[in-house]
């Protein structure tokens, strides 16, 4: 297939998928069936056309000219085939993941869970191939759309107000910030292109690029920039592999994706970083990161922790996009991918634990990790990455940011990034520890908690066990693989 | 003085049409009773007739017949407008007649705050039947 | 019958697009037996569609269609002008007409008592008759016994509603609608002393030499207020939420498409054809109030429906806030605000009749439209709540439908003036939108079901095909803007371009 018949296909594989999953909503082995095929074929699909893009396509495709100046238009360039690929990779890990959960867990409305999982997929896709502000921009609003019946999923009050903020905090930013500064800048550059390079370049300055860049950052919700990050925690009422498909595939990572393409494509690097207007926002990245890790350190809800990890480590993408220099960029791209195979890793060992010992508190899992060596293990090898250690591949992208920061003459940042890796250390590290090291406790706490937990725990719910190892796996993968990312990604600098 | 006074008696038709208009929009915003807001709407409108009338009679004109012994004209238009407009209003004041009649069936008032004070006491019953 | 009755026909389309509903009813309240009636009424309206589209094609390729009724030429007869606005318009309302025509039986059954059937559909045909008349005359003075034609039986069909708050919201519009009639016919009076013309296109062509001075200020000031009160320009919507939410189904449907959108015709016949955009908008200060009004409307009202518990309700203050957006476009009077205000008209027609028809269906097969009466009815009744949710997504503006070609068109206005606040203000809006639709949705879709919504059902297929209908015409009026905006574009080149 030609890359332009593959990029338009590719956001359709999972669309088809999300059709024919509830043909089989009585039969669940085939319905799980139609999804790791879908899930298949789109990676597949994916490889192809990677492959076509090392060799050189950059194909273009307009499949609807809405008005003379608006088009739902994809085009292929390094940031969006990156994330095409982390999504879609991830995704077949998530899936196997899902169906062991889902049903070890017994979950109701199971089918619509699928189509929704789909769909998300679809837009995600559909939102890496962006051509313009105004395909992202709607892209971007049905995954928070797709999503919502995801985090809302058990339905209990707690969860639909979760729901509610996730969903209103979402399409609240997306709708009050986002789209006035599609619009600006539709008025200052006259087209919603992306160009490499940036549309803006020579056409505005000062302070009207400092807006427009808070407009776009905390417009962009997705991205969880502190303060509007509080939608992260409150979804994770959703069930863990939806958490895992929020934090590490489709969600959290198209906000920065965008963030980070508006930087590229739309400001330019260059005239963000001689105009000094981003210079706020590294001071705004800088503070979510350690304020998010801090806030961290304070939650007992394992979940909860990892969500706050998460908006700390999102913001290390923010900062490398509004340190706006060739090094950090790759950083950020870098940190896309990576911290998407960690973070993953360990919420896919939080909804392990789950499934298998019902715990969801930090405090009740010390002395678990003789019963569930791989999880920890898992666990471990995940947070690690995370906090940035050879030779796991977040080590990269936090050492390319950190030359980014030299780079642009902020050496300061340096600092940040080095207490942050602390704190990362601090709240992470102690999990897998207390799990392997301590003796559990002998006064065991009530419910489901205080039962003895049997052995061979591993080996009945195999399905959400080995999804936690692969991608702990491509961690390290990840790391001796670098190169291949940074030839993916290096036309984006290379003018 | 003298020229208001002046303006004031040419312009009568207009002083008499807008104090009709006036009340009758002040007694349909005014009363509560639902018969007597009919009243100023018919009041109302009838004023509306005035103005079409008045600047279209022409003191000693007749209808416009053509014949040699009549030269001064009325305009016969405005007539026939308010002819149309007569049969509009009386068919209006009838439906709100109507719905008058049957709002006194079923509440058995035709006084406004009455009649909001048995609705709110429906909805509290019926919020504490479902209840 | 004569040689070649096709040619004699066509030529008296625009009277036969009037004339055929009114024959219509008259025979409708002659059948007594409602099913009866309800077949004759869906001939007649189907036809009176097929008129009005005939009509929009002869006119887009013949241009203006002017016929003098009785053969009386204009100005002194009664002239029937069908220009692209009017076409435009005919072709929403009639076709709005049909399709609710079409769901209407199994609803009116439900609703409506035996007897009163046959009347229904009389005072509907009738209601129709009005409304098609206010867009396709030429006159006035027909415009205004048109608009009581239509606003009588509107009444009649609102006051039909079961519950007896029926019978006191009918009373309340009847009290505020002929106040608003009257303050038209006043404005009428008053440029027809000032002109000798009840012919819009003979007033315009005698005002263009008059300055604005004080009975032109005030025939205008009579003729917007007395319309804004027939279009519920916010604040003076106070009877529509309650006239929405106790008629009949088929009532609300037919009001909530067509009534409103009839009368932002004629505000725009008065400003842009009679006196003029310039007369209008640099003489006078109407377009910071009337942008005043519509940001009120549009935050404002939207703010009500938030906290409405009736769903009827809430989709009736949409209904105002909508209108809010409309008459935002035509206060920017500009081509692309028009543009906007005209593809809202066609668009907001759909989607808000997509929904009332929906709701109509939840009230059939549960009898009761509170929103926790609604709780989990979404698995019960699939289609009609997949439709529902649809129309609902139009509503708020989201890519991909109907809604949000308007509101595109309408920022692009607003951008285009250089007004940046207000795009803020399209997109406050749009949120609290999404607010009220997702509270309503949030409820049919993700609670468990109620005792009520247990025993619900997707409705009849009669029913349930103009529900589908309408809301995949979102979802196609949304990707397909041909035939909405490029007409739009059109009539809105023709308004501006209208007076000098």
């Amino acid at each position: 297939m030609s890359p332009e018949q593959l990029l338009s296909y590719i956001p359709l594989i999972p669309a088809a998928g999300a059709l024919v999953i509830p043909f089989f909503a009585s039969r669940p082995n085939a319905r799980e069936t139609v999804t790791l095929a879908t899930a298949g074929l789109l990676f597949l699909a994916i490889l192809s056309l990677l492959s076509q893009f090392m060799a050189g396509a950059r194909p273009e495709v307009t499949l609807w000219q809405v008005t003379p100046i608006l088009s739902i238009s994809f085009r292929l360039e390094p940031l969006g085939m990156l994330f095409a690929c982390v999504a879609s990779t991830l995704w077949i890990v998530n899936s196997v993941y899902s169906i062991g959960y889902m049903r070890g867990h017994d979950e109701p409305r199971q089918t619509p869970f699928y189509v929704c999982f789909a769909v998300a997929l679809a837009a995600t896709m559909a939102l890496a191939f962006a051509a313009n502000l105004f395909t992202m921009f709607i892209f971007y609003e049905l995954l928070t759309l797709s999503t919502f019946p995801l985090v809302s999923h058990s339905r209990t009050p707690e969860a639909m107000r979760g729901a509610r903020v996730y969903l209103i905090m979402l399409v609240g930013s997306s709708l009050l910030l986002f789209f006035p500064a599609i619009l600006l800048t539709y008025g200052l550059a006259g087209t919603l292109e992306f160009t490499q390079g940036g549309i803006l370049a020579g056409k505005t300055e000062g302070a009207v690029m400092g807006i427009l860049l808070g407009l776009y950052a905390f417009g962009i919700g997705k991205a969880g920039l502190m303060p509007g990050h509080f939608w992260l925690p409150a979804a994770m009422v959703a069930p863990t592999p939806v958490s895992a498909l929020l934090h590490a595939v489709a969600v959290v990572k198209a906000g920065v994706f965008c963030i980070l393409k508006v930087v590229v494509y739309v400001f330019g690097i260059d005239t963000l970083h001689q105009s000094g207007q981003g210079e706020w926002l590294i001071y705004a990245a800088s503070f979510t990161i350690i304020a998010a890790s801090l806030v961290a350190m304070m939650q007992d809800n394992l979940k909860k922790r990892l969500a706050y990890s998460t908006v700390s480590q999102l913001s290390y993408i923010i900062l490398a996009a509004a340190l706006a220099t060739s090094a950090s960029i790759l950083g950020g791209g870098l940190q896309i991918a990576m911290h998407a195979a960690g973070k993953i890793t360990l919420f896919f060992c939080a909804g392990a634990i789950y499934v298998m010992a019902h715990k969801t508190e930090i405090s009740d899992m010390t002395g678990l990790g003789r019963k569930m060596p791989w999880t920890f293990a898992a666990f471990l090898v995940g947070a690690l990455s995370i906090i940035g250690l050879p030779p796991l591949g977040g080590a990269w992208a936090k050492w390319w940011i950190a030359m980014g920061a030299i780079d642009s003459g902020h050496a300061m940042i340096l600092g940040v990034l080095i207490v942050s890796s602390l704190l990362n250390v601090v709240y992470l590290l102690p999990i897998p520890f207390k799990a392997f090291f301590l003796p559990a406790p002998r006064l065991q706490s009530v419910g489901a908690a205080g039962v003895e937990l049997p052995d061979g725990l591993e080996r009945k719910y195999w399905m959400v066990v080995v999804p936690p190892c692969l991608t702990a796996a491509l961690c390290v993968v990840l790391f001796f693989q670098v190169d291949r990312i940074l030839a993916l990604l290096a036309p984006i600098v290379s003018q | 003085m003298i020229a208001g006074m002046e303006g004031l008696l040419t312009h009568y038709t207009y002083i008499v049409t807008i104090f009709l208009m006036v009340s009758g929009l002040f007694v349909v915003i005014a009363r509560g009773n639902m018969v007597k807001k009919l009243v100023g709407l018919g009041c109302f409108q009838t004023s509306v007739y005035l103005l079409y009338i008045g600047p279209a009679k022409i003191l000693g004109g007749t209808a416009p017949i053509l014949a040699p012994e009549y030269s001064v004209y009325s305009n016969p238009l405005p007539h026939v407008l308010i002819l149309t407009a007569i049969v509009v209003g009386v068919a209006t004041l009838a439906l709100g007649l109507a719905l008058t009649v049957r709002i006194n069936e079923a509440y058995g008032t035709i006084e406004e705050d009455e009649i909001f004070a048995r609705d709110m006491v429906e909805h509290a019953n019926s919020e504490e039947s479902a209840s | 019958m004569s040689a070649a009755p096709g040619f004699e026909l066509g030529h008296h389309l625009p009277a036969l697009q009037v004339v055929v509903p009114l024959i219509g009813a008259v025979i409708c309240a002659m059948l007594r037996n409602g099913t009866l009636a309800w077949g004759w009424a869906l001939i007649v309206s189907v036809l009176t569609a097929a008129i009005s589209t005939m009509l929009f094609v002869a006119v887009q390729a013949g241009g203006t269609i002017s016929y003098g009724l009785g053969g009386w030429a204009p100005p002194y007869g009664i002239e029937y002008r069908v220009d692209l606005l009017s076409a435009f318009i005919l072709l929403i309302v009639s076709w709005a007409g049909a399709i609710i025509m079409v769901y209407a039986r199994q609803s009116v059954m439900h609703e409506i008592d035996a007897g009163k059937r046959a009347w229904y559909y009389c005072m509907y045909l009738l209601c129709l008759t009005g409304l098609l008349g206010i867009a396709i005359t030429g006159d006035a003075f027909n415009a205004f016994v048109f608009m009581e034609v239509s606003s009588l039986s509107m009444y009649t069909l609102i006051a039909m509603g079961k519950n007896r708050r029926a019978l006191l919201s009918s009373y309340q519009y009847l009290i505020m609608g002929t106040i608003g009639a009257t303050f038209y016919v006043i404005g009428v009076g008053i440029l027809f002393t000032l002109t000798g013309s009840l012919n819009f296109v003979d007033i315009a062509e005698r005002l263009v030499t008059m300055q604005m001075e004080r009975p032109a200020i005030a025939a205008i000031t009579f003729l917007t207020v007395g319309i804004s009160l027939k279009l519920a320009l916010f604040p003076l919507h106070s009877w529509l939420p309650n006239a929405y939410a106790y008629a009949p189904s088929v009532t609300t449907s037919f009001l909530a498409g067509t009534a409103t959108k009839v009368a932002i015709y004629l505000l725009m016949r008065i400003f842009f054809s009679t006196f003029g955009e310039a007369k209008v908008f640099e003489i006078l200060p109407t377009t910071t109030i009337l942008v005043l009004l519509s940001v009120s409307a549009m935050i404002g009202a939207s703010l009500v429906a938030v906290f409405q518990d009736d769903v009827k309700r809430v989709l009736a203050y949409s209904s105002v806030a909508q209108v809010g957006y409309i008459t935002l476009g035509i206060a920017l009077a500009n081509d692309l605000g028009l543009t906007s205000a005209l593809v809202h008209i066609f668009n907001h027609a759909l989607m808000k009749t997509a929904l009332f028809l929906a709701v109509g269906a939840v009230f059939l097969r549960i009898g009761s439209v509170r929103l926790h009466d609604l709780d989990g009815i979404g698995p019960k009744m699939p289609v009609t709540m997949a439709a529902f949710a649809l129309a609902g997504f139009a509503l708020i503006g989201t890519p991909g439908t109907a809604g949000f070609v308007s509101k595109y068109y309408l920022a692009a206005a607003v951008i285009d003036k250089g007004w940046w606040g207000l795009v803020f203000v399209i997109a406050a809006s749009s949120l609290i939108a999404v607010f009220y639709v997702g509270r309503l949705l949030e409820a049919i879709w993700f609670r468990a079901p109620g005792a009520l919504a247990q025993k619900a059902s997707d409705p009849p297929l009669s029913m349930l095909l103009p529900i589908v209908g309408l809301s995949l015409a979102v979802i196609w009026f949304g990707v397909d803007t041909r035939l909405t905006v490029d007409v739009a574009h059109n009539i809105a080149t023709m308004l501006l371009g209208g007076v000098k």
